[in-house]
């Protein structure tokens, strides 16, 4: 019986060596293959075990983080929701993440491995930092000056700093509180779903992510071409224009909201915007000169980040003369994010270069040192700098003497451009008012800030939808913010 | 080898009386050891739930020390050549246990259980004493096979009229406590397998045709294990308690062998239990789901419903990787129902690792073993086959739960021994620690004072 017993005890040590076997390859060999699979929920409560980071506007922080004691246990809070969710995008445990909540995900949340005094042994030991904080560019003050300004309406306005690129403001409306999508709950789904079928798109961010037509205020970058191109030379000299002015190749006629601009020099021309003076200057520097200086100042660029990705803004690269005319007062296909028309001016103002903008100045640690600056950006020079004096000299005239004259702060340079952009079938929507402008203060060595404004609203007549009369009072105000705070 | 019920210990007195070491001292050592262990496994929970020591941890810890310093003093008493890793094995597995049950009253703040199996585990404890002290010689139990094979029976078909709870009629309701009877049978049964096949086994063995090469006993013989194993198998199935019907077959198949030593029963019991196996995986759907889920673990991912109990427990224990998360930083809590009872190992694997789950299977290794180094030690063959089959129960109980909760073999719900929540479990399983210690007790006080053959 000895030997029976002894064979029973080796079947019951060879169970033994197969569970000892088979939780090694469950535990070891195999775990990453069930670690990353999506049902598995330990990654979510982790992410959501510890609070999240702030984001932080003017060394306060906009966000915040609420205990709720459920599996999940932190939830997103935000102070000035509807102000800044075009900056912040919002962060909820159902519907993911957008713009700053999405592109710092990685330092809000503490996965990135930066976070750890120990990179290299961090996403070795893959565990869980405290979340970073995001510093942003933004500009308390004028982010509020430009939400107040805007109202009720439906619009946007971005505002940088033309000499680093900083963006100072970011406003969209209809807002909406990023808050209400925060957590995982009926609530949360309902605000969702209403959020969604609104008709006036409150989650769209339309300062960076929709494009217009640029309007009058794309003839800054039409000047810029032709001054470039040599094809003006004097700002006084006329420039041979017809009004009204039949677009080559066909017979269509352009006319002009004002009278009077028939063989205007360019200074008049700008100042009054003249459709006919600019549709024909466009024409004559040619598409690919047109292309070329548009391009330098942002258009036709895909990959630009801030550091969530901005929409495209077009200038179409092969056209006829008649298309190219009506191109170069900023409609047919050609369309601006509000964020791309405060390039427009910013590199006006800051002597022809373009910054690339940028919204995190900086992130940190939960303890407050600094894991990534936002560093020097790449410059493009989009003009000659004699090009951009003169256009500043243009600008300038605008809003002494011109259409902009709204915009006027005393005791600082200012200069914009108006612009009142159709679109729909036949023109038939109401126009977009635009505003593009930069401001330098009185003590100031260089400008201080661009903005761009555009303001799409239904309610208004038609004939009361200009630049000038809707748009510039606001960009007033946001550039009073910088101009005044810098005093 | 002598016959059953003859006495070993009545010829020559021995002239050079060699004392036996008796080891208790190790055995106190060892309780202290697991006693501290299991309040340090306590207090590891209330620091990383809290930051602070829970507030019960010393009355825990008196409780547990005072418990297993009886079971000690039982010991050192009435068996005093017992083997002394026996009960230290115990009380750590147990002491673990409530540790890791109460991690999970934690993450459930409205239905406690780590109190109720205290008190399970009192009652263990004092029929682990109880045991020790009444019980001065295991060969009383072969008087009592019939008696112990018919309460078996009762105990088996009891559950039959108590309303079915998961989907499993094992329960009875007494006084607010649920009682799982089958439980305290696996112990009856092998008393009485032990018994019959220590008086049978040389009939058994020998008389019989023969088939090729295959020696089939009598029907005289074979008839009334084979109609008992039947009946058993039988009521388990209509109570739908697959594990404990395979551990019964399997409790079978190895004390024939072992009484037997044909090869011929174990291909025999093979193939009675893949036809069983294949017949019931056919016709039951409960059986046949697990069986699928076995297979596929992560179908109802990929049909859009969500991880299964099944998917939940291997993600735990995937996460636990080889260190694991420490004592109450895991998830486990995720598989839902059943954490603390079937898929408890799952919380050990997730939140000791590898290297906390190799431990325990290591301590199961270890009891086991002890059970059968008791059973070569002895003399009687009801004794032999009584440890056998006493520890076989330990280790294919343990197979057959942590292979199913970690995806070696199809799950059946079967309690983890001691580590999991179940009251009839623990008092079963300290039950069977006492009877080992009293066959390990006589199996070494039978060379006291005699010259070592």
């Amino acid at each position: 019986m000895t030997r029976y017993i002894r064979h029973a005890a080796v079947f019951c040590a060879l169970l033994l060596a197969a569970l000892l076997v088979n939780a090694t390859r469950l535990q070891v060999v195999q775990s990453r293959t069930y670690d990353d699979s999506p049902a598995n929920r330990r990654a979510t409560i982790a992410r959501y075990g510890q609070p999240r980071g702030d984001i932080l506007v003017g060394g306060r922080p906009v966000t915040g983080s609420r205990d709720t004691r459920e599996q999940l246990r932190y939830e997103r809070t935000y102070r000035d929701g509807p102000l800044y969710a075009p900056v912040t995008g919002f962060a909820s445990q159902e519907y993911g993440t957008t713009f700053l909540e999405h592109a710092e995900d990685g330092v809000l949340s503490g996965a990135d491995p930066m976070l750890s005094p120990l990179p290299l042994w961090n996403d070795f030991t893959r565990s869980r930092n405290p979340g970073g904080d995001v510093v942003t560019t933004i500009d308390p003050a004028a982010q509020r000056a430009a939400y107040r300004g805007l109202g009720g309406r439906k619009g946007a306005v971005a505002a940088i700093e033309p000499s680093t690129g900083r963006i100072l403001a970011l406003v969209s409306t209809p807002s909406y509180d990023p808050a209400v999508l925060s957590g995982n709950d009926r609530a949360a789904a309902r605000s969702w779903a209403r959020l969604n079928g609104d008709a006036d798109k409150p989650m769209l961010n339309r300062a960076a992510r929709q494009t217009y037509p640029p309007g009058s205020t794309f003839k800054v970058v039409t000047a810029a071409a032709a001054l470039d191109a040599g094809v003006i030379t004097d700002l006084d000299e006329p420039t041979d224009s017809p009004a009204p002015y039949r677009l080559p190749g066909t017979t269509t006629t352009l006319t002009n909201e004002s009278d009077g601009c028939a063989d205007l020099s360019l200074r008049e021309a700008f100042k009054w915007s003249c459709n006919t003076v600019f549709a024909k200057l466009g024409v004559d520097v040619g598409v690919t000169d047109m292309a070329t200086t548009a391009q330098a100042f942002g258009f036709n660029d895909p990959a630009l980040r801030i550091p969530f990705s901005v929409a495209r803004s077009t200038f179409d690269t092969t056209m006829d003369k008649a298309q190219l005319a009506l191109s170069s007062i900023g409609q047919y296909n050609t369309r601006a994010t509000p964020l791309q028309m405060a390039m427009v001016s910013a590199a006006v103002a800051n002597g022809g270069q373009v910054r690339e903008p940028y919204l995190v100045e900086r992130t940190t640690r939960a303890g407050g040192t600094t894991v990534a600056t936002a560093g020097s950006r790449p410059v493009r020079q989009a003009m000659h700098p004699a090009t951009a004096v003169r256009l500043k000299e243009l600008m300038t005239d605008v809003v002494r003497e011109g259409t902009g004259g709204n915009a006027a702060i005393p005791g600082a340079t200012v200069g914009g451009k108006t612009g009142t952009a159709q679109h729909g079938i036949l023109n038939s929507g109401t126009p977009y008012a635009w505003f593009v402008s930069w401001a330098q203060g009185g003590k100031d060595l260089e400008p201080k800030v661009a903005v761009a404004v555009v303001v799409e609203d239904a309610s208004a007549f038609r004939q009361d939808i200009t630049g000038g009369g809707v748009a510039a009072p606001i960009a007033r105000s946001v550039m009073a913010a910088v101009v005044n705070s810098t005093k | 080898m002598t016959k059953a019920g003859t006495t070993v210990r009545t010829a020559d007195p021995p002239t050079p009386a060699v004392r036996l070491p008796r080891r208790r001292g190790v055995e106190l050592a060892l309780i202290v050891l697991a006693v501290l262990l299991s309040v340090y496994g306590y207090c590891a929970v209330g620091f990383a739930r809290n930051g602070t020591v829970p507030p019960g941890a010393a009355g825990y810890g008196a409780g547990l020390g005072v418990l297993a310093l009886m079971a000690h003093l039982a010991v050192r008493w009435r068996a005093p050549y017992g083997d002394p890793l026996l009960l230290p094995i115990g009380v750590l597995l147990n002491g673990l246990g409530l540790v890791l049950i109460y991690r999970l009253d934690l993450e459930t703040p409205g239905d406690r259980a780590a109190p109720t199996q205290l008190v399970w585990s009192t009652l263990g404890v004092t029929l682990f004493i109880v045991v020790v002290l009444l019980l001065r010689d295991h060969r009383v139990l072969q008087r009592y096979s019939y008696v112990c094979v018919v309460a078996a029976l009762v105990l088996l078909t009891l559950p039959i009229f108590f309303p079915a709870v998961n989907g499993a009629r094992i329960w009875i309701r007494i006084a607010g406590f649920s009682i799982q009877p089958g439980e305290f049978a696996k112990v009856l049964l092998a008393v009485f397998f032990a018994a019959y096949l220590a008086a049978n086994r040389n009939a058994l063995a020998y008389a019989g045709r023969r088939l090729w090469r295959l020696q089939l006993p009598t029907g005289r013989v074979l008839g009334p294990i084979v109609s008992i194993w039947l009946l058993s198998v039988g009521v388990l199935i209509l109570e739908r308690d697959l594990g404990t019907s395979l551990l019964f077959f399997g409790l079978f198949v190895v004390l024939l062998y072992v009484a037997t030593g044909r090869t011929g029963w174990i291909a025999v019991g093979l193939l009675l239990a893949s036809l069983g196996a294949v017949a019931v995986g056919w016709l039951e759907p409960h059986v046949h789901s697990r069986v699928e889920d076995w297979l596929h673990p992560f179908a109802s991912i990929e049909a859009g419903q969500g991880p299964n109990q099944l998917a939940q427990s291997l993600f735990a224990f995937a996460t636990g990787g080889v260190l694991g998360t420490g004592l109450g930083l895991g998830h486990s809590v995720l598989i839902g129902f059943a954490v603390k009872s079937d898929f408890i190992l799952a919380t050990a694997g997730e939140e000791l690792g590898l290297a906390g789950l190799s431990a325990i299977f290591l301590l199961y290794g270890l009891l086991v073993e002890r059970g059968y180094r008791a059973g070569l030690s002895l003399r009687d063959p009801f004794g032999r086959l009584l440890a056998v089959g006493l520890a076989s129960i330990v280790a294919l109980q343990v197979f057959v739960i942590a292979g199913g909760v970690t995806g070696l073999i199809p799950l059946t719900g079967m309690a983890m021994p001691f580590l999991a929540q179940g009251g009839s479990s623990v008092v079963t399983n300290w039950a069977i620690v006492a009877l080992l210690i009293r066959i390990s007790d006589s199996a070494r006080a039978q060379y006291d004072g005699e010259a070592i053959p």
